[in-house]
């Protein structure tokens, strides 16, 4: 009997993955877990959720899980990243309960979700300290992005060649830089990369390179924020409506939220964690908001 | 008494017993086989019905696909679907590093193998197997903080280039060329050097004239090995070849290729929707070029066997 135990559980992990393998064929893999947790909810607050999306949103949401979850032991709460395409999709086939989002749903066309704007993040041009300037007007701003000025010379910096470092066209901080920063205009091309810390080492290393980064990512010295048109990129300004670039993060849920869900959210909302968590990972709490914007885009004053 | 059972009797018994026996084996290997070809023909039906939706169900040309250099598949007004630049970009990283990485591994295999067998393999076969321990993402990190300053400051342009793709692929693909072409030629039959020595030849005309052609088949299958795994590559191309969407036109311009757009967009798109089947379908010809790697490889070794 030992022997056959032995040989027994190579047969079962076979077995086992030829189920896996089997789902692999279809989507059918991403509603498996649904069920589990809708059913393992009860009034004194227990279940299992699962959160994936936006990796900008990712460590801010795992923080206030694991505080969520030391509050409430029975609840477990599980943070993917993935990216703000992926969390929409998940969320909006039932594979995970929260979705999170650094842009609207709108944008991806896709509805059927409960938008919870939990917080704000701003959002500025930044360039390599060697080129030696602080502030940019919007008009130059967007000839340095569509290619029109090529060196920074022309807007008194360095004798520099300017680099572009580009996000990938389907980034959510893209095409919020693009509309707010940019007014639109298409950017021409130049080196893209998806992690913001990437694309702040390669500011910061190349001569005469410009890119754009969340509030969060400017911390050091290593490369420099530019004000737009005279407005210099802070929460206060932000918050106040006179800085243009920023942008609402987002945890979406399908249809209305369950008891776990919205307590969960209420807890993201609590003064706890927007004057706590939400300020110090350097995104800006929604309560502080003196703007609001809808998802065409159109900011107006609360 | 037991020596008395005849022979019959006892493999009676222990056909009878068949968890502990023969068909138990045999039922092991074939589930491990079944499991790895149903794995393939799952993977390979999956990338294909997605990756034919762009064409079937979002209208894209395959033409336009495959010809165009115009790419900007998030625009909503007019959607550009042209990944030429990108499938370019990907033979060209892919040529290039097996073009530095061939000489280098087939050298190596010879050193190990006819110059220095003894105290030469003890050397270099743990250090080339090293390299494959490093995880790609280290090697893109190097690659980032090392080589791309580099090119810029002593090469020229802006240091993302195909130029460093290149060189980093090439040292990742470097095992995969040494390991096999040392297999190939330390499996050649000694009557061959041997004979050749006997003939009077030195060792180098040895080398030249007769294993190197005798081994042709098997290294050329390294090589082709070390290309498709070049081809796949993703992250650590994607962190030095700038993932620029025009055609390159000199070594020094930043390029893409079809793993790098398709780790940048993937995590940003939504299921379903026309940008993410358009990665898919890039996806699926990597799976075809893929299948042409291997049928190349199938080829080769097949022309001639010693």
């Amino acid at each position: 009997m030992k022997r056959l135990k032995k040989f027994g559980l190579p047969a079962m992990m076979a077995s086992l993955m030829i189920v896996m393998a089997a789902c692999g064929g279809g989507a059918s893999t991403d509603k498996s877990n649904q069920g589990a947790s809708k059913t393992t909810q009860t009034k004194e607050l227990s279940g299992q959720l699962v959160i994936s999306g936006s990796t900008a949103l990712q460590p801010l949401v795992a923080a206030a899980a694991e505080e969520f979850m030391n509050k409430n032991p029975k609840v477990s709460i599980q943070v993917n990243g993935g990216g703000s395409g992926t969390g929409l999709s998940q969320v909006s086939q039932g594979a995970v309960q929260i979705g999170n989002s650094d842009v609207f749903a709108e944008d991806k066309k896709i509805t059927g979700l409960t938008d919870n704007k939990v917080a704000v993040v701003g959002m500025t041009a930044a360039i390599n300290p060697k080129v030696g300037i602080k502030d940019i007007k919007k008009a130059d701003l967007i000839k340095v992005f569509t290619g029109k000025i090529t060196n920074w010379k022309e807007l008194g910096g360095a004798d520099q060649k300017i680099t572009l470092v580009n996000r990938p066209e389907s980034s959510g901080t893209r095409a919020i830089f693009n509309k707010f920063a940019l007014d639109g205009a298409k950017p021409a091309e130049g080196i893209t990369q998806d992690a913001s810390n990437t694309v702040k080492k390669i500011i910061s290393e190349t001569p005469g390179a410009i890119g754009y980064l969340a509030f969060s990512y400017l911390t050091d010295n290593s490369v420099t924020p530019l004000s737009i048109d005279g407005v210099a990129p802070t929460a206060e300004n932000v918050q106040s409506g006179k800085f243009p670039v920023w942008a609402y993060e987002h945890m979406y849920t399908k249809g209305q939220p369950t008891d776990l869900e919205k307590a969960f959210l209420d807890y993201m909302m609590s003064d706890e964690v927007q004057t706590g968590l939400v300020t110090k990972q350097g995104y800006l709490p929604v309560s502080k908001m003196q703007v609001q914007r809808d998802a065409q885009g159109n900011t107006t004053k609360k | 008494m037991e020596k008395s059972i005849p022979a019959k009797a006892r493999l009676l018994k222990s056909e009878k017993n068949w968890m502990n026996g023969e068909v138990r084996g045999k039922i092991i290997v074939f589930l491990c086989a079944i499991i790895m070809i149903s794995a393939t023909i799952a993977i390979t039906i999956f990338l294909a019905t997605k990756g034919v939706q762009s064409f079937t169900k979002n209208g894209v040309s395959l033409i336009e696909f495959l010809t165009s250099k115009q790419w900007n598949p998030a625009d909503p007004a007019k959607p550009l679907y042209g990944a030429l630049p990108f499938i370019v970009g990907s033979f060209a990283v892919t040529f290039l590093s097996a073009l530095i990485a061939a000489p280098l591994g087939i050298g190596g295999a010879i050193f190990m193998t006819e110059i220095a067998p003894s105290w030469g393999r003890k050397i270099l076969q743990p250090v080339i197997e090293l390299l494959v321990g490093i995880p790609s993402v280290v090697y893109g990190f190097i690659g980032l903080t090392v080589l791309v300053p580099f090119v810029r400051t002593h090469i020229g342009g802006l240091g993302f280039s195909l130029l460093s793709g290149m060189i980093v692929l090439s040292i990742m693909i470097l095992p995969t060329i040494t390991t096999i072409a040392t297999d190939a030629m330390s499996s050649l039959p000694n009557t061959l050097r041997e004979g050749s020595f006997a003939l009077g030849a030195t060792r180098w005309q040895t080398i030249r004239r007769v294993l190197i052609p005798a081994a042709l088949p098997n290294l050329l299958t390294a090589i082709v090995l070390g290309m498709a795994r070049a081809f796949g590559e993703a992250l650590a191309v994607q962190m030095v070849i700038g993932n620029v969407k025009d055609m390159p036109h000199s070594l020094l311009d930043a390029s893409a290729t079809l793993t790098t757009i398709i780790t940048l967009d993937m995590g940003e798109t939504t299921f379903g929707s026309p940008e993410n089947n358009i990665l898919w379908a890039m996806g699926l010809l990597l799976l075809i070029m893929s299948f042409a790697f291997i049928l190349l490889i199938r080829y080769l070794s097949s022309r001639r066997k010693i």
